[in-house]
């Protein structure tokens, strides 16, 4: 049943995506990312997977190679961050309505300017409405996991949408964790060899990336639309059937202490596990807390929310990314609205935290927790921790 | 608009929008687009070949002379034709003309 290592979380990211035997790599290296590319490469030119690695001149080109290496039916990995991300962002709607079951690992790193290398979602946010299906990790188990499963994921012929998944620059990306690493056997029990759709071959005609007439464009959207809302209930016989064979459990939002919580954080990412302590602290000083992880963005689980919120009076959504003019943080806006026609809902506060790369500690979290509980916000989104 | 066969409802859509038929583009006449069309004066033609070579949607032909023409189904009326046409043996006018 595997082998458990001490391994940096870019590189586990990489050997995962070996581990799915991938036929194609196309990546172009950014911080924090760099080492998954660097990785992917050793792999290829290593032989250890009968793959091609293609070198690329950005990102936008790395996307761009990636789809049609997918178009050819192959099984294609790339990665990215930060402004590589945004300068994919031109082809990745594209990848969606071409149905091409690309995984993306991000490296996630907040944007220009100023510039800044560190951690927060603000790269990824912009990337909501492309149609990719969206998991968050918390730690590197979780990255090495979902890596595994976005591919089956994606490539479900009642899905077949490109994976993004979001690991925290830094913070996971650099750091070395013990991981339970899948051995190739049991990968490949679980995830058989990518039967494509369609392919470009010259002997079967198809056209793929065609255009679309006002007359269709609207058919077409409301198509992929459903397409990624189906995509949850496979997502959940996925998580359910990684649980079974490996015995590490999936759900889209997991929830910690919420049973008796009167008061509940919202995290995504990597800064669930400090949120954790500081849940386990508050327990302790007798405040019912307790939080929320959500780790699937997209497709939204809007049902999920509204069980998990059950019996909680104040909800303190955490948002590691702004939307500037906006009603708050990206993940605070999403929830608020999902909550608005459920007749006992709690209110709803939000803190921007850990932009590119603020610490935010365990007090911190304690602080958020007790400050939403008082109902002492004097705006409906703070900007925790900002000076003046 | 020109018509064209195609899903009538969202179910209809294939993933990916992937079309399976070959050359169902030609389906599409974007000869509708046309302003103007070009007209060969073919006593200034040389047969060189120029108007078939720069048309950019291939819709022209070399006629059994040697002359050229073209399909009206798919001419947009761009006028690069009569623009590379060095001879100027090609006008663009108007289509009642």
């Amino acid at each position: 049943m595997g082998k458990r290592v001490g391994m940096e979380v870019a590189i586990a990211s990489a050997e995962a995506a070996a581990l799915c035997r991938f036929d194609v790599a196309s990546v172009y290296p950014i911080t924090p990312q760099s080492h998954v590319a660097e990785h992917l490469s050793d792999i290829v030119a290593d032989g250890r997977v009968d793959a091609s690695f293609i070198t690329v001149e950005s990102e936008h080109s790395a996307l761009s190679s990636a789809m049609g290496a997918s178009a050819t039916g192959a099984r294609v990995v790339t990665a990215t961050s930060s402004q590589g991300l945004l300068f994919m962002g031109e082809v990745m709607p594209i990848t969606s309505a071409m149905r091409l079951p690309i995984v993306m690992i991000i490296a996630n790193r907040a944007v220009s300017g100023p510039i800044n290398i560190w951690n927060d979602h603000s790269d990824i946010m912009p990337m909501r409405d492309t149609g990719w299906i969206s998991f968050f990790a918390d730690n590197g188990q979780e990255v090495v996991d979902m890596v595994i499963q976005a591919f089956k994921v994606g490539e479900d012929r009642r899905v077949m949408l490109p994976v993004n998944v979001n690991m925290d620059g830094f913070q996971l990306t650099h750091v070395v964790e013990p991981i339970n690493m899948p051995d190739q056997e049991e990968v490949d029990k679980f995830l058989p060899p990518y039967e494509p759709f369609a392919t470009l071959h010259p002997d079967k005609a198809v056209s793929m990336g065609t255009l679309g007439m006002p007359e269709f464009y609207t058919e077409a959207q409301k198509s992929k639309n459903v397409a990624i809302v189906n995509s949850k209930k496979v997502i959940l016989e996925v998580w359910e059937e990684w649980e079974k064979q490996f015995g590490r459990k999936y759900e889209p939002i997991q929830t910690y202490l919420t049973e008796d919580a009167e008061v509940a954080l919202v995290t995504m990412g990597s800064m669930g596990e400090t949120a954790e302590i500081a849940i386990d602290e508050l327990r302790r000083e007798g405040v019912k807390a307790g939080l929320l992880k959500i780790k699937l963005w997209r497709p939204f689980p809007f049902d999920e929310l509204i069980k998990a919120i059950k019996g909680i009076k104040v909800l303190a959504v955490t948002d590691r990314a702004c939307s500037f003019g906006g009603p708050g943080g990206p993940v605070f806006s999403e929830i608020r609205s999902a909550l608005y026609d459920v007749p006992k809902k709690p209110k709803v506060v939000n803190y921007l935290i850990g932009l590119g790369g603020r610490d935010v500690a365990v007090e911190d979290f304690m602080d958020m927790v007790k400050r939403a509980a008082k109902g002492k916000l004097s705006e409906p989104y703070e900007f925790y921790g900002v000076r003046g | 608009m020109t018509e064209k066969k195609g899903p009538e409802t969202w179910q209809e859509i294939n993933p990916g929008c992937m079309v399976f038929r070959k050359g169902s583009a030609a389906e599409y006449h974007t000869g509708s687009w046309r302003a103007k069309k070009p007209l060969w004066e073919n006593e200034k033609c040389i047969k060189c070949g120029v108007c078939y070579i720069y048309c950019p949607e291939g819709c022209i032909t070399e006629t059994a002379d040697g002359f050229f023409e073209a399909n009206l189904d798919y001419c947009k009326g761009c006028g690069i034709c009569a623009h590379e046409c060095w001879p100027k043996a090609i006008a663009m006018v108007n289509e009642e003309d």
